[in-house]
């Protein structure tokens, strides 16, 4: 579904991405992992144009992402830190969103109705806690039942509870067939979602295995401790 | 585009500052209009007023609102719009919401005392001049990424043209003041968005001095029909020209 | 008075001719070669194209419809060389455009008590022109011409080396100057209307003892001029819209002796211009929306301006020099701002209204571009506060809070 091919990006510098090349296809759940600064919002960020690379190419499906924006519409995406304008309640955002992208499918409500959005969806941005602008986020990001979906720190502010919908949540996506790409430091939070790992480390793509693989290579059970065990094979 | 340009312009309708910025273009206007019998001069009082606080509030409130919006620039970035598009819609709805606050707090209560040509530039002018400071502010917004950073590049660029700007054109005058400096001056002069809302005003109000020996050039410069178009294309230009180039910028911005 | 009732008597015992188709004469000439004085010409309405006509007998030529004396722009069309002429009730068109010997529309030449009543004078090169005239009346003619260049057209009604003068009532429109005096004297000017004309309004130079009253003057280029001439009376005229470079409400050079009250001065780029001006008494006008209120020059001495309104103009008073030797009091200006604790109708501290940024746009008149600036303004305002480089004794020191009733 999304290719790769090549992407170096600088800022300054201090290089973000060097030659990395990725496959996502659909129906995988795609962890992209590794230390801070390694390139992983960079990636998450060129995909969705935000960030243009210095070289290399990007493909959703089959078609170069340069200067046609229509893709993004196959793309939910969720930012690390959401932040909206200040004075507009809950549901004038998810209206305006809805607005722009001019779906015309079925929504997904269901994260809608989990979350309880309704319960606060006629309060101002401003005065939401960060795990409930993380529970918008979310929203909107699966609204609109894209094909692809990004996920920056996901369930950073989230409470158990709605974590734990969330996660139920990522996995009927993925077995709808769908492509989900998640990034997160607590590689805890990601066992059982995994279908797929990418380590990333000083701008380059270290590994990019299937869970199974990882398993296999490293006799673990939980994608944590693999990537860890894997990472001391790697230092040897 | 309208759809984002509509949610800029409520979000930025429910703004305090901006409410706070109307009731303080409307106390200007209405205390001046009332203390001042005359209202041809009244309306060069507030012209003085109006060229000093609207520059400054449409720039520094559009720079913030810019550096504010960074996230939900992001997140719009982030769906399916044309960045241009995006950026389009922010400066449309700046602009609009400042001009609408600059048009009720001044557009409405001189109307009400100077009906008629001189009224009618003088709101013109300043909502041009609210158009061309919301450029400004973008371009700084874009040239820094820093805010602290933008904002004082914004205040430095609003002291420049409005204050300082007029007193080097004054030392430059009484420097030269025994050469034929008569097309220099005009030309520094129009160079400058202040000067040239100033001088377009003044043009409706002082036409009597305006037509003095200044006249020959007053008129060529400003004053008759293509004169005037052109002065008010400068401004135009002044809109445009910073504007397209932070967009420029933007389209190739990293977010 | 005298005149007039010289003339009716002569008239009383002439006899009448009548002039026109069908009538005893087809043509003005052959009937005016016929005619004796004291005779009364009929001219009955038709197109009357004799080249010059000559009036060199003391008749009584009236008009009846307006009848059209045609000059085919070579001839002057009317020549007044005799006294006690009337000339009423008639069109005169077209004389010829020359520079050398200045053919008029009506030419009165050497005479006196000559009166030129409710004729129409159009496209003329000088309208009504009257040289060595004496107690002449001209009265209530429209006088229009259609000149472009100040060079190519004369003057509306052009005097000159005359006396006794009346000039009442006409209306002169797109001359060189509308009205021109040059040695008038002990001349009245009186409810006429000069407007649109290329130059002045009005001009006149080395005319003395004369009066100018409710005259109406807009729109000429450059306004009404008055030079080297003493003891003139001008009342209740308007000075309307003259503006341009060199253009004034009124120029007053050479002049003394004046009195200039009760007139109206409005949206000229100067309102008055006061150049070698001596004991004028300028008292009772209006002078507002003007550029300049009052440019007074530093070689006009023992003026007095009182009781005037300045409102409305960009600069109410400007002077090219230091010295100041004329008298400011009691006249209200708009741009005051003080206050009247003692109640006596006059402010309590003192005005000057000489501007700074006035005096350096008089240097440099390209100042202007920077007029009302912020910086501008702010050195308006100290200097106001504190005189530093405006004379201090430029000053009314009794400015009036409220406007006259004018």
């Amino acid at each position: 579904m999304i290719h790769l091919n090549n992407i170096s990006k600088s800022f300054g510098k201090t290089q973000a991405l060097k030659n990395v090349s990725l496959q996502l296809d659909a129906a995988k759940c795609v962890g992209l992992i590794g230390p801070n600064a390694c390139g992983k919002t960079t990636i998450i960020k060129t995909i969705l144009s935000m960030v243009v690379p210095d070289s290399g190419e990007i493909l959703v499906n089959g078609t170069k992402i340069t200067g046609d924006v229509r893709y993004k519409a196959s793309i939910g995406y969720m930012p690390q830190i959401g932040r909206y304008p200040d004075n507009m309640t809950v549901s004038q955002v998810i209206s305006m969103i809805r607005d722009i992208r001019g779906y015309e499918g079925k929504e997904d409500t269901e994260l809608y109705e989990e979350f309880g959005v309704n319960k606060f969806c006629d309060k101002k941005m401003r005065t939401l806690s960060g795990g409930t602008t993380q529970k918008v986020s979310a929203t909107i990001a699966f609204l609109f039942d894209p094909p692809v979906l990004i996920l920056d720190e996901p369930t950073a502010g989230l409470d158990p509870v709605s974590s734990g919908i969330f996660r139920d949540k990522i996995v009927r996506e993925r077995e709808k067939g769908k492509l989900i790409l998640i990034t997160s430091h607590l590689l805890s939070e990601l066992d059982d979602l995994l279908t797929d790992v990418v380590f990333m480390q000083e701008a380059e793509v270290l590994f990019y295995k299937s869970v199974e693989e990882l398993y296999t290579e490293t006799g673990e059970e939980r994608v944590s401790k693999a990537v860890g065990k894997l990472l001391k094979l790697k230092m040897r | 585009m309208k759809n984002i340009t509509k949610f800029v312009i409520s979000d930025i309708m429910r703004n305090r500052i901006i409410l706070f910025y109307l009731l303080m273009l409307c106390l200007f206007s209405w205390s001046i209009f009332s203390l001042e019998d005359n209202t041809s001069k009244g309306i060069m009082s507030l012209l003085n007023i109006v060229l000093l606080t609207v520059p400054l509030v449409s720039i520094i409130f559009s720079n913030i609102y810019m550096y504010n919006s960074a996230e939900f620039i992001e997140l719009l970035v982030s769906q399916p719009v044309k960045r241009s598009t995006i950026w389009k819609s922010i400066f449309i709805g700046l602009s609009v919401a400042l001009m609408a606050a600059f048009f009720i707090g001044i557009g409405i209560p001189v109307l009400f005392f100077v009906p008629g040509l001189t009224g009618a530039t003088f709101i013109v002018t300043g909502m041009l001049i609210t158009a061309i400071f919301v450029s400004i502010a973008m371009l700084c917004s874009i040239l820094m990424r820093d805010k602290a950073r933008g904002i004082g590049l914004s205040i430095i660029l609003w002291l420049f043209l409005s204050l300082i700007y007029d007193g080097l054109v004054l030392f430059f005058m009484f420097q030269y003041a025994d050469y034929p400096i008569e097309k220099p001056m005009a030309i520094l002069t129009a160079l400058n968005p202040v000067d040239l809302a100033r001088i377009h005003v003044l043009l409706q109000v002082d036409t009597e001095a305006l037509m003095g020996y200044t006249g020959a050039i007053f008129k060529k410069m400003f004053g008759t029909g293509p004169g005037m178009m052109v002065s008010l294309a400068l401004m135009v230009v002044w809109v445009a020209g910073p504007f397209y180039l932070s967009l420029r910028l933007f389209d190739k911005k990293d977010l | 008075m005298v005149e007039i009732l010289i003339l009716f008597s002569v008239s009383a015992i002439g006899r009448t001719i009548h002039v026109g188709p069908g009538k005893e004469f087809k043509n003005i000439r052959p009937a005016l070669l016929e005619a004796r004085d004291g005779d009364t010409l009929y001219v009955q309405h038709g197109l009357y194209k004799e080249g010059n006509i000559v009036i060199n007998k003391k008749v009584v030529m009236i008009g009846i419809e307006l009848p059209v004396i045609d000059g085919d722009k070579r001839y002057e069309v009317v020549s007044i060389k005799s006294d006690q002429v009337i000339f009423k009730g008639f069109q005169v068109q077209n004389s010829g455009f020359a520079t050398l010997n200045d053919p008029g529309g009506i030419k009165v030449y050497d005479a006196a008590n000559v009166q030129i009543l409710e004729n129409v004078l159009e496209n003329n090169f000088f309208g009504i022109y009257i040289q060595y005239g004496k107690h002449i009346t001209v009265k209530n003619n429209r006088i229009k011409a259609y000149g472009v260049e100040e060079q190519q057209i004369g003057n509306g009604i052009h005097c000159w080396k005359s006396d006794s003068l009346q000039i009442i009532g006409n209306h002169v429109q797109g001359h060189r100057d509308g009205i021109y005096f040059e040695f008038v004297t002990h001349s009245i000017i009186w409810r006429n209307i000069s407007k649109y004309n290329i130059r002045y309004g009005l001009h006149f130079m080395f005319s003395n003892d004369d009066a100018y009253v409710n005259n109406f003057f807009d729109g000429n280029g450059a306004g009404v001029a008055v030079m080297y001439t003493k003891n003139v009376i001008m009342y209740g005229n308007t000075f309307k819209n003259s503006t341009g470079d060199a253009a004034y409400g009124i120029l007053l050079k050479e002049i003394s002796d004046a009195e200039i009250r009760g007139n109206k001065f409005i949206n000229n780029t100067s309102a008055l211009f006061l150049e070698g001006a001596n004991r004028m008494l300028i008292h009772k006008n209006v002078i507002t929306g003007n550029g300049w209120g009052l440019k007074i020059q530093a070689n006009c001495m023992d003026n007095t301006i009182t009781e005037n309104n300045f409102t409305a103009n960009t600069f109410d008073v400007s002077t090219n020099g230091t010295l100041v030797l004329n008298k400011f009091f009691r006249n209200y200006w708009d741009k005051y701002e003080g206050y009247d604790l003692d109640k006596d109708g006059t402010g309590d501290i003192a005005y000057h209204p000489l501007s700074i940024y006035s005096v350096i746009i008089e240097n440099n008149p390209i100042a202007m571009l920077l007029y009302r600036s912020f910086m501008v303004t702010l050195l308006e305002r100290t200097e106001k506060l504190i005189p530093s480089i405006t004379p201090e004794a430029f000053v009314d020191n009794k400015p009036m809070i409220k406007p006259y009733i004018l």
